[in-house]
């Protein structure tokens, strides 16, 4: 990978007489460097070169001070650590770069200012930054989670700033501010208050201003400076100085621009667009038109799918849970009938009840089954009466259903006929979990399994399960098999005449057996050979145990030949 | 005057027999096995009220025993209307293909599983009174007499059977010496099975004493374990199935 291009820099001229080919005491000549007046003064180059990363500052060498020693010119020039005072803006962080695939290898996909002063940037592989920095945060990236924080943003944009915002992937939003722009103060300060908010949240952001989508992509990715409002009619000359690579061409065009000597948009404007569509492709001349407005690239907006909810304001301040119960009815009612008129079934509420003192009450529910029966939502509601304080009293209420589904009529079938319809435990779920948690109601599913405590899993309780096969299985199995102690048994297939169990001992009259549960080699390398014969033994006063010998018998692999308990039949 | 007297109490008794609700007029689930039923009050448990039962000693197989024979209750009414069985419990150890042995298939049975006594009971109280479950099964070892007072006034008014497991909490201590409004109180414990002429393992035999019914006397008897379906039996007189596996036998033999 190409490091990052080193800024040029305006180098000083040495202040060493010797050094000098004009002596300091001699006469002015026209044009002497030293005399410029538009000369940049040794503080403000060190200023410049301090405020570089210490990787991209240059060395002492090319700053002109020839007192120190040349670098080797076979050897690879060390980089010598420059002590550069703090940076202007603290590092709150440690420095953090995000490691991500990239075709087949590990690479730096993104690094932090801190990161990237260490000389870590993004395109380095991952083991060469590990190498160089070992203490670095190094963190997984995650392109999906960026994705939908960014699609979030656009959800905000479309919400506060403007009904058309859409994301340009990976890293952008556009935001079209035509006839937005007044209600937030005019384009500037719109822009500010972006950035500010950007940084509010967390984020570094870049915005331009253009008349067309295409041309704002590029400057605000390659443009100077954070901020950058392009004036009407001044797009072409903001581009110009722009690389092509702003242009959002394809890798194929970008390749052949550069052999063809394109190195900026400034390049491309004077040719002639057959030659040019021959040379890069259509589509790259397409992506010069619509970042120049000859051809119109409408943003798709990120549409916004309406939260349905319903408000009711007191007129006095209530406390009791009476009070809260009959508002929180009425408010079912009205998100009822918005639910109805959309065709939805709500699959979670949310109640926000604002106090007098300005504070928030929150609670939520969720059903298992989209629905908007009121009298169900309502008793799941009242079962969160408890947790809201009131306070000093609670004067608005607010319900939304964030999560709705499509709940449409439901066909009855023969009910007349006398068919009966299956029960939905839909909404037993829905009380049931309101009280002890989703995860406390569930059902019991088959997994193929023939080893016992593997063969059932927890599954939804909405959901049927299917059947396990029809071998005899004890009603209570226990979690961890229990030892049994002083076992006769005849080997190798016989069930066990007396044994002890819990510090009793156990006269076995008849047994059913084995059962050879074999162990499952593709979990474990310690189940490969093992084997467990099961049997079913009941004692004299008619208790029926499910015991199990560890090993067939014969093959000292397959087990120890212990005895255990695995559970009790009725 | 007495005649007088005797119609002006006339409607008084007549709302006197809607409270006390005669013995016919509610709705029994029958076992299915004579010699229970025609010892119950109505020729068979009452649908809507509470049933307990609780193991006869502390041992595990009587546990086991309590267990499938609770379930054996829901399982038949669960056929009949066609409603999921609710089965709540604090604990983790039953296992759900051998429920499904005893005639609740997994397809019937949602398992509720609270932190504690309290909230256990507080969810059954909310499953019977939605009504969607078929019948409620629930474990429990702390319950106390007005808790089992408001289960039987709900389970009279959703009609549904409400059959509590009790637990003991110590290995002396019997969970019917508290008391309780449940309907029936029943005690289950193992008994020795029937031996086969061959080598294996019979059916299950349990010893089911009803140590309290409302409008009846107790009783206890040997009956078989519930099949499939959860039906019980009771087994044939010891001679008479003697000789019928003989027989049985003899004609394989030939």
């Amino acid at each position: 990978m190409r490091p990052p291009e080193r800024p040029s820099l305006q180098l000083p001229i040495d202040d060493d007489p010797g050094a000098c080919s004009v002596p300091r005491g001699g006469g002015w000549r026209p044009g002497a460097k030293w005399a410029r007046s538009s000369a940049q003064s040794r503080e403000e180059v060190e200023a410049q070169i301090a405020s570089l990363p210490v990787h991209a500052q240059p060395p002492m060498r090319e700053l002109g001070r020839r007192s120190e020693a040349a670098s080797h010119p076979y050897k690879a020039p060390t980089l010598a650590p420059r002590v550069i005072a703090p940076a202007a803006a603290p590092v709150q962080h440690a420095p953090v770069a995000l490691v991500g695939k990239v075709g087949r290898r590990e690479e730096v996909v993104a690094a932090c200012t801190g990161a990237q002063a260490l000389g870590i940037h993004p395109g380095m592989a991952a083991t060469h930054a590990r190498a160089l920095v070992s203490d670095l945060d190094f963190r997984p990236a995650e392109p999906d989670a960026d994705a939908a924080l960014l699609d979030r943003l656009a959800l905000l944009a479309v919400r506060r700033w403007s009904p058309i915002a859409a994301v340009t992937p990976p890293d952008g939003l556009w935001i079209d501010l035509a006839g937005c722009d007044h209600l937030h103060g005019g384009e500037e300060r719109f822009c500010r208050r972006l950035v500010a908010f950007c940084r509010r949240a967390g984020f570094t952001a870049r915005v331009a201003v253009a008349d067309t989508p295409g041309a704002a992509h590029a400057l605000a990715r390659f443009g100077k400076g954070d901020l950058i409002r392009v004036g009407p009619h001044g797009t072409a000359d903001a581009l110009a100085p722009l690389p092509l690579a702003a242009l959002r061409l394809a890798p194929t065009a970008l390749a052949a621009a550069r052999k063809f000597g394109f190195d900026r948009i400034a390049d491309l404007l004077p040719v002639a667009r057959g030659p040019l569509a021959r040379r890069l492709g259509l589509p790259a001349i397409t992506r010069l038109d619509q970042a120049l407005g000859g051809v119109p690239e409408p943003i798709t907006p990120r549409d916004d799918p309406e939260v349905p909810a319903a408000e009711r304001r007191l007129l006095e301040p209530i406390g009791t849970a009476e009070a809260i119960e009959q508002v929180m009815g009425d408010l079912l009612r009205d998100l009822a009938v918005v639910l109805q008129a959309k065709g939805l079934g709500a699959r979670s509420l949310r109640l926000t009840c604002l106090r007098v003192d300005g504070t928030e009450q929150l609670v939520a529910v969720g059903t298992s089954r989209p629905t908007r029966e009121v009298s169900h939502l309502l008793r799941l509601l009242k079962l969160r009466i408890e947790r809201i304080d009131p306070g000093m009293g609670i004067e608005q209420f607010m319900l939304v259903a964030p999560h709705t589904e499509p709940l449409d009529a439901v066909d009855l079938g023969a009910v007349l006929a006398g068919e009966t319809l299956v029960r939905d435990p839909s909404r037993l779920v829905d009380v049931i979990a309101g009280r002890i948690g989703v995860r406390s109601v569930f059902r019991i599913a088959p997994v193929e399994s023939h080893v016992p405590e593997r063969a059932v899993a927890h599954s939804d309780p909405n959901e049927v399960p299917g059947n396990w096969p029809a071998w005899q299985r004890p009603i209570r199995l226990f979690a961890h098999p229990e030892p049994l102690h002083r076992v006769l048994a005849l080997m190798p297939d016989q069930p066990p005449r007396r044994f002890e169990w819990r510090g009793k001992t156990y006269k076995v009259v008849a047994g059913d057996g084995p059962e050879r549960v074999h162990g499952e080699w593709w979990r474990r390398d310690a189940e490969v050979w093992a084997v467990r014969d099961y049997y079913r033994v009941e004692d004299e006063t008619g208790g029926r145990f499910w015991v199990f010998r560890r090993g067939d018998g014969f093959e000292d692999d397959t087990g120890d030949l212990s005895w255990w308990m695995h559970g009790v039949f009725g | 005057m007495m005649s007088a007297a005797l119609d002006s109490f006339a409607p008084s008794i007549a709302h006197l027999r809607t409270i006390a609700t005669p013995v016919t007029e509610y709705r029994v689930l029958p076992f299915g096995v004579d010699e229970i039923d025609s010892r119950l009050g109505a020729g068979g448990l009452r649908a809507g009220a509470l049933h307990e039962a609780t193991a006869q000693s502390a041992a595990l197989v009587d546990d086991a025993a309590t267990t499938l024979f609770l379930a054996g209750i829901a399982a038949r009414e669960a056929a009949n209307t066609g409603g999921p069985v609710l089965w709540a419990s604090c604990r983790a150890d039953l296992y759900a293909p051998a429920l499904e042995q005893a005639g609740l298939a997994s397809a019937n049975v949602i398992y509720a599983q609270s932190q504690d006594d309290a909230a256990l009971l507080a969810v059954i109280e909310d499953a019977v009174r939605d009504g969607t479950p078929s019948a409620i099964i629930a474990e429990a070892s702390k319950v106390a007499m007005v808790a089992t007072r408001r289960l039987q006034l709900v389970a009279a008014e959703a009609d549904m059977p409400v059959l509590l497991l009790r637990r003991r909490r110590g290995r002396d201590q019997d969970p019917f010496s508290e008391p309780s409004a449940a309907w029936t109180r029943w005690r289950i414990g193992s008994a020795p099975s029937a031996r086969l002429d061959v080598a294996g393992v019979g059916r299950a035999r349990w010893s089911v004493e009803l140590a309290r019914q409302r409008g009846g006397a107790s009783f206890s008897l040997i009956v078989e374990g519930s099949d499939e379906t959860g039906r019980l039996a009771v087994p044939a007189e010891l001679g008479h199935r003697a000789a019928e596996t003989a027989g049985t036998a003899r004609y394989a033999a030939a």
